[in-house]
């Protein structure tokens, strides 16, 4: 038995114009881009207290942002600790990332980094140390130093850039790798810039205005420094 | 709520002989001066003191002993639920009705566990309200010991903020600062985890003065640039509509956005939290939008060109697709929270603030009011092509509609409704004409049957007396919660539930019919405890309902009944809730009879 209501059917009804895409944007109707994804590196200043690693962690994974590295480590406070993350997502993605960490309570400040900011990652890796010289070769061509050498292992420490710690690891592979552990992405602002300031505004997530109501994103284009 | 005596604590003393020479004197009036405070335990019970706090609810337990120890010797009235989710959902909807947030303990392990669909609740509803749970002794921590649970981590994702208390000089100002933090900004549940030698252990400190951490911040007014575009492109628009959330209930903006709504002449919808934001029977009301949203509301909301978001969230059950949502339409967006804006429908136009704030900002850059006859005219003539209408044939069983307007016939315009969830939730937003903010009670994000009659504990205790409150159950959601109904009668609550029983998970039914073939897996009960009879049987008042001449004389009975009671209303197993957006649908495309789906 069906009840229902009274009404033009659905078929009847006038219909609107327009259209919104996935991210809820109102797009032409004719034109269904997807806004592109691009990497970024988001600096937050939290208080140095148990439970915030956890409460950062736990929000990128709760509300499945694409997260490709996150960091945590004192400053020149000792009651601040800074996490740095690197975020593959697009530009509302970017947006809503930022205004959910600035949301938790021990989050101080929250910045994405301009793209020149200074970007750097450290990894060991033990490769086999059949060929000793050339691996020694290798590391220097990386500015890498030897940390560990053993009969059978070498360990180099290399410092840099995502790419350049992508690059090295291609090249030590040719030695056979044993076992690599990578630091992930730790970053700040340079020169009088400041990374996340602990008095300056709480963040930049607002999306600046223009007349014709359209907010405006930096449009920058990411690039690692090295 | 009224307004109790702030008991402020005692300056903070330095000097131990005059510490010790106070304690020794016996406070010159008791009633206002308080004891000092000597335990963890008093100082969490001072914190709460402090504030205002005049009911609690809760269940004992060992790990909370110590606090419910230094309960006994304090004005805080504390109402001993059956279950621990019934605390939660009590404390939830007090903190609705009061404005204030609800406290709710429980012990560490399942207490704490207990709580936690309550506290989801109110997260997803951003309800005030702040839990405060017993944990095991510190060094006991991590040990698996006896009814441990790590209850901070279990509950990050679903509180605003919590905290495990490590100290008991400190552990006085957690509690202050958890109870800032629920009702600052956007409210929420916050918790505060109380391990049982922190409350035990001696302290002459007392509580600091509530407030939320340094680091939190909150932004009243929005930037008043955005503010102007915004106010523009309202004069310039041709199709305006409002659209009115729980936000504005929670930010006490009603009567602002009544008045622009009125005094600009602007259609106004609402969301589900949004009910009796706006008076439902004005003019310019076009009532709730989205799924189980009325036609016209959903045909106002699809065709507006400008719609004026207001302390909403753009849930899906409100949106439907994001792809066919307003599509016609910029938005202007007003929340407190600015990770709400454009999280789910991009804002031209985003006003981060206060709603009742922005709200009057917006009022004073209108110049004009928008030029939009045509449009209202629209509005009025979608309400008479898509009514809310239903047949009432003498030889049928009873309408649900029916018994639910016989109530609100019957009731002041003050009266509360608190629901389960389900079918019998969308006849009592439908059917139910709203005028006043805090009168409805419900779980609109996390749906959680069973919340109806806990909630109306809580509701009845923050409610004026002159407030009826009634509970719209379905026999599924009342069957989860029901037995409440021994503290509601141990504690002679006033409250009058109506269980519109289709011996049906029905909203489930519903969908099987439509989506499923009819195939009914586990959606029939077949089976219904008589709940007139049970309800006697807890000490309340039962009644029973089969045909239409009964309604109205057993709606009056049981209203004039003073103390609980519960009308078992036997209504047509087969009635289904129209008009219908399917999961992530077109809300222009309503159905308004299930083949229309
Ligand atoms: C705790 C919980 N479990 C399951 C569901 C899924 N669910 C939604 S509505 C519904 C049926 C509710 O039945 P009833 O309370 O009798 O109300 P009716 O729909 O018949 O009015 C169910 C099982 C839910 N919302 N909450």
């Amino acid at each position: 038995m069906t009840q229902g209501l009274e009404g033009p059917a659905p078929e009847d009804r006038p219909k609107p114009q327009g259209r919104r895409n996935a991210q809820g944007i109102r797009i032409d109707p004719e034109v269904e881009a997807e806004p592109a994804v691009r990497r970024t590196v988001i600096s937050a200043l939290v208080k140095h207290e148990p439970g915030v690693l956890s409460d950062v962690s736990g929000l990128f994974s709760r509300r499945q942002f694409n997260i490709e590295s996150l960091t945590v480590g004192p400053t020149e406070d000792d009651d601040r600790a800074r996490i740095t993350l690197v975020i593959e997502e697009h530009e509302p993605g970017i947006e809503q990332a930022k205004k959910q960490l600035r949301k938790l309570v021990p989050v101080i400040s929250v910045r994405e980094l301009a793209p020149d900011a200074m970007r750097r990652e450290l990894m060991l890796i033990k490769v086999n140390a059949t060929r000793p010289d050339q691996v020694a070769a290798v590391a220097e061509m990386y500015d890498g130093q030897t940390v560990d050498a053993s009969p059978e292992t070498v360990t180099v420490q290399v410092t840099g850039s995502r790419q350049k710690i992508e690059a090295a690891v291609e090249t030590f592979e040719q030695f056979g790798i044993r076992e690599i552990s990578r630091t992930g992405t730790t970053a700040l602002a340079r020169g009088n810039e400041e990374t996340a300031a602990t008095n300056g505004p709480a963040s930049e997530s607002t999306p600046e205005y223009t007349e014709d109501g359209t907010p405006t994103h930096p449009q920058t284009t990411p690039s690692d420094d090295d | 709520m009224s307004e109790r005596a702030a008991v402020s604590p005692p300056d903070e003393q330095d000097d131990e002989q005059e510490q010790a020479e106070q304690r020794e004197q016996p406070a010159a009036s008791t009633e206002t001066e308080p004891q000092p405070v000597t335990t963890g335990a008093q100082s969490v019970i001072r914190a709460l003191e402090n504030v205002g706090v005049e009911y609690a609810f809760g269940v004992q337990g060992g790990a909370i002993m110590p606090v419910y120890d230094a309960l006994y010797d304090s004005e805080i009235t504390h109402v001993t639920m059956a279950h621990e989710q019934g605390a939660s959902h009590a404390a939830d909807a007090y903190g609705i009705v009061s404005g204030e947030p609800g406290v709710c303990l429980a012990t560490s392990g399942p207490g704490a566990t207990n709580l936690v669909t309550g506290i989801a609740d109110a997260d997803m509803d951003s309800d005030p309200m702040i839990a405060l749970t017993g944990q095991v002794p510190t060094e006991m921590v991590g040990n698996d010991a006896f009814q441990e649970t790590d209850t901070t981590g279990v509950t990050t994702p679903i509180t605003k903020a919590n905290t495990f208390s490590s100290h008991a000089d400190t552990v006085g100002d957690d509690v202050g600062e958890a109870f800032a933090l629920a009702n600052t900004g956007r409210p929420g549940p916050t918790l505060v985890d109380l391990p049982k030698d922190v409350t035990l252990s001696e302290t002459d400190r007392e509580p600091a003065e509530a407030t939320v951490p340094d680091t939190y911040e909150v932004q009243e007014r929005a930037d008043d640039e955005i503010v102007r575009a915004a106010a523009r492109r309202i004069e310039d628009s041709q199709r305006p509509a409002l659209l009115l959330g729980g936000g504005v209930i929670k930010g006490d903006a009603s009567e602002a956005c009544r008045e622009f709504a009125t005094e600009h002449e602007i259609p106004v919808v609402t969301t589900m939290p949004g009910i009796g934001s706006f008076p439902e029977d004005h003019e310019l009301a076009m009532e709730m939008a989205g799924m189980h949203g009325t036609g016209y509301a959903n045909m106002a909301i699809t065709h507006c060109d400008t719609l004026i978001g207001i302390g909403t969230r753009f849930d899906d059950r409100l949106t439907g697709g994001i792809e066919t949502f307003a599509p016609d339409a910029e938005l202007i967006h007003i929340d407190i929270d600015p990770a709400e804006i454009s999280k789910n429908i991009h804002a031209e136009y985003p006003l981060v603030g206060d709603a009742a704030t922005v709200v009057e900002q917006l009022d004073e850059e209108m110049e004009h009011s928008p030029q939009a006859k045509k449009w209202r005219a629209q509005c009025q003539q979608w309400k008479s092509e898509y009514p809310m209408a239903y047949d009432t044939p003498e030889d049928e069983p009873v309408k649900p509609q029916f018994v639910v307007e016989a109530l609100d016939e019957a009731t002041s315009d003050r009266a509360i409704v608190t629901t389960g969830v389900g079918q019998h939730q969308m006849w009592a937003c439908q059917y139910w004409t709203y005028t006043e903010p805090r009168t409805w009670v419900s779980s609109h994000g996390l749906g959680t049957m069973g919340y109806g009659f806990p909630a109306a504990v809580g509701a009845r205790l923050a409610a004026d007396d002159d407030q009826e409150v009634i509970c719209v159950e379905g026999d599924g959601s009342f069957l989860m919660t029901m037995q409440e109904l021994a503290v509601a009668v141990r504690e002679h609550l006033d409250i009058t539930v109506v269980v519109l029983n289709n011996e049906y998970i029905g909203m489930v039914r519903q969908w099987q019919d439509a989506f499923f073939e009819g195939r009914h897996s586990a959606s029939e009960y077949h089976w219904c405890p008589e709940f007139d009879t049970l309800a006697e049987a807890f000490g309340a008042k039962g009644f029973r309902i089969d045909e239409y001449d009964e309604v109205a004389d057993t709606v009056e009975a049981a209203l004039a009944y003073d103390g609980p009671s519960v009308i078992d209303a036997h209504i047509d197993p087969q009635a289904n809730v129209y008009p219908m957006v399917p999961s992530g649908g077109d809300n222009g495309q309503f159905a308004l009879s299930e083949d229309q789906l």
